[in-house]
């Protein structure tokens, strides 16, 4: 492993259960039948290191964003313990969990839609930091030229509203408004998958660089294997509401253990044609 | 390669706005296509690689406007087709699947039946026969339980199940060319192995040509036998995948194809190099080169060079006339630039 820094974790994850009631149909309901429950998460434990990325990997549905969003309680956890340093995240409230989504924030896939169009950058940043009082939040302007200098956009970003943004901008700007509160952890939900490769390159860069300078830990969710595989240090494999596989990732991509990481692995295409090289031309038989 | 050709595009050009000229979207695109050839577009969003496979039955949107000196069906030139044969080349030529499925089917009619639609109105079979061959399409996509299935609505079906039907209902009629733009994107990575290799099946079964647009070079050299990657409205480089995804020639291959995650770099925190800036976007005015601003090895010369390809390989071009052969050999180190301009084109 390479950077995590060897004292207690920053936050722990101890069998996390989450149960979805699925809608009735109409039959049922006349029977007094009750809903259907589908577990979406099935216990999951975890740990993440200060100034550790933990890659969350899976399919669609394999319940990776579900976990993600119970760590802030934007998705109430049906059972299990969420510590934070030494908060417990499942029993706090008021300032307390004020306090922990705070530390913890997320960034999202879209930013447009978690972005207020009709606001300039630099009041959505500065909104964000004097909401929770953060030190030099007074100053203005210096507070918001330091947050977007933080994700690399020029102090000029500021005034321009979301939608003069490209993607990979806008998506600065949803960084730059979560470092804005000084968060410890960062919980990029599919941050850039919506973004063309030669654009999510330069944010993969960044989630890094934020790493090293700031020291934050990152929880990152993806669909797409070889995004985790180059940012994160750790690694953990969903399927169906479980993890699959967790280890270093060094470890699980080059010698997984678990049949379906072996699968998700060997599906996953290569942009170099395999050894037999692409099928030849059949022959015309119209 | 490539047997005959079955489609060619000559000089194709799409152009939005008030007088057609102020916001070039595709420009100068020149592309072939045999019979039985699988031939992928790749390149990043705004790069205009669905308009230009929208152009193979001239489907444009309302306010842009398309012009070619030719694009060559099997022997007739679309541009010049009348409506009516414009539909009949639509309903028995190509097919097309689109990236959501879900909202190319009707959402209130069992999918069974919008196949066998799909087939009495254009292959004009009688109702019992179009329902035996719709049964026999949905084995032929890998649906299991094609009896059941037929029964079933949209929603009922999971994402990978839908693009299943969309492929059943496009190769009904069997086309001479499927047009797949970005088909798998939306699917997980086992679903969208099973898609392309689907795909990959059909084509060997049927001969139909497959013209197959993604942004994913993964997904492309996967299935292509060619590709043609597309930047700022250009085709920059066209030539064998397994060339281009080896010795990329054109600045712009290269700098994408270095962009691409590796699962082989796992837990190194490779940073790569990326490209810089922003991709030219609709209505920018591009003297010359539309790279010029993002390469790292931009000239004075290549904002006002021409954008035709020239022969850098065996059936392979690129329109950068300054960088040679020797990108991939010197790896992530600095690119030599040919010194002589003619030098590379051979």
């Amino acid at each position: 492993m390479s950077s995590p820094v060897a004292d207690q974790p920053i936050l722990v994850v101890q069998d996390v259960v989450k149960r979805f009631v699925l809608r009735r149909s109409a039959a049922d309901w006349l029977r007094h039948r009750p809903g259907e429950i589908h577990t979406a998460v099935k216990g999951v434990s975890f740990e993440v290191a200060r100034g550790e990325i933990l890659g969350l990997a899976g399919g669609s549905g394999s319940g990776k964003t579900t976990l993600a969003r119970m760590l802030i309680r934007l998705v109430e956890p049906d059972d299990g313990k969420i510590l934070f340093r030494d908060t417990d995240v499942r029993a706090a409230r008021g300032r307390g969990l004020r306090e922990v989504r705070r530390e913890i924030q997320m960034v999202f896939q879209d930013p447009y839609s978690s972005l207020n169009p009709r606001m300039r950058v630099g009041a959505a940043i500065l909104e964000a930091g004097r909401v929770h009082h953060q030190p030099g939040a007074e100053d203005g302007d210096a507070f918001v030229t330091r947050m977007l200098d933080l994700v690399r956009l020029p102090a000029s970003a500021a005034t321009r509203r979301p939608q003069e943004l490209s993607g990979g901008q806008r998506q600065r700007v949803a960084i730059a408004r979560a470092l804005a509160v000084g968060p410890s952890v960062l919980i990029a939900d599919e941050a850039v998958s919506a973004l063309d490769v030669s654009i999510q390159t330069q944010l993969l860069n960044l989630f890094l660089d934020l790493r090293d300078e700031l020291g934050l830990s990152i929880i990152f969710v993806a669909h797409q294997l070889s995004v985790i595989a180059e940012v994160a240090d750790r690694v953990a494999i969903m399927h169906e509401g479980a993890i699959k596989e967790i280890g270093s990732t060094a470890d699980v991509f080059n010698d997984p253990q678990d049949d379906y990481t072996k699968t998700l692995i060997a599906a996953h295409p290569h942009p170099y044609p395999p050894a037999e090289g692409p099928s030849t031309v059949v022959s015309s038989s119209l | 390669m490539s047997t005959s050709p079955l489609l060619e595009i000559k000089e194709l050009r799409i152009a939005f706005g008030r007088s057609h000229h102020s916001a070039v979207a595709v420009n100068n695109v020149s592309l072939d296509l045999g019979v039985g050839e699988v031939v992928g577009l790749v390149g990043e969003s705004g790069s205009g690689k669905s308009l230009t496979c929208r152009s193979v039955i001239r489907m444009m949107p309302s306010s842009g406007l398309m012009t070619a000196t030719e694009i060559n069906f099997d022997g007739r030139d679309i541009m010049s087709l009348s409506p009516a044969q414009l539909r009949e080349h639509r309903a028995h030529n190509v097919g097309m699947i689109f990236q959501d499925p879900f909202s190319c089917l009707d959402p209130t009619k069992r999918i069974g039946e919008q196949i066998a639609e799909t087939l009495r109105v254009n292959a004009g079979l009688a109702s019992a026969t179009a329902h035996d061959r719709a049964l026999e399409l949905l084995r032929s996509v890998n649906i299991d339980k094609p009896e059941q299935r037929y029964r079933a609505y949209p929603h009922e079906l999971s994402g990978g199940m839908r693009q299943r039907v969309m492929i059943a209902i496009a190769v009904s009629a069997k086309p001479k060319l499927l047009v797949a733009d970005e088909p798998t994107t939306a699917l997980d990575v086992t679903t969208q192995a099973q898609i392309l290799t689907l795909i990959k099946q059909l084509r060997a079964e049927t001969g139909m040509s497959v013209l197959l647009v993604s942004h994913d070079f993964g997904v492309i050299a996967q299935v292509c036998d060619r590709v043609a990657v597309m930047y700022g409205g250009y085709v920059v480089e066209f030539g064998p995948v397994r060339d281009i995804c080896t010795r990329p020639q054109h600045p712009y291959t290269r700098a994408l194809l270095e962009s691409i995650p590796s699962m082989e770099s796992a837990g190194r925190h490779v940073r790569r190099a990326g490209i810089l800036g922003q991709p030219p976007s609709l209505g920018d005015v591009v003297e010359g080169c539309p790279f010029a601003s993002r390469c790292s090895f931009a000239t004075p010369q290549c904002r006002s060079i021409e954008m035709t390809r020239r022969t850098v390989g065996e059936g392979h071009t690129s329109a950068c006339p300054f960088v040679g052969d020797d990108l991939v050999s010197q790896g992530a180190g600095p690119i030599g630039r040919a010194d002589s301009t003619e030098g590379d084109a051979s």
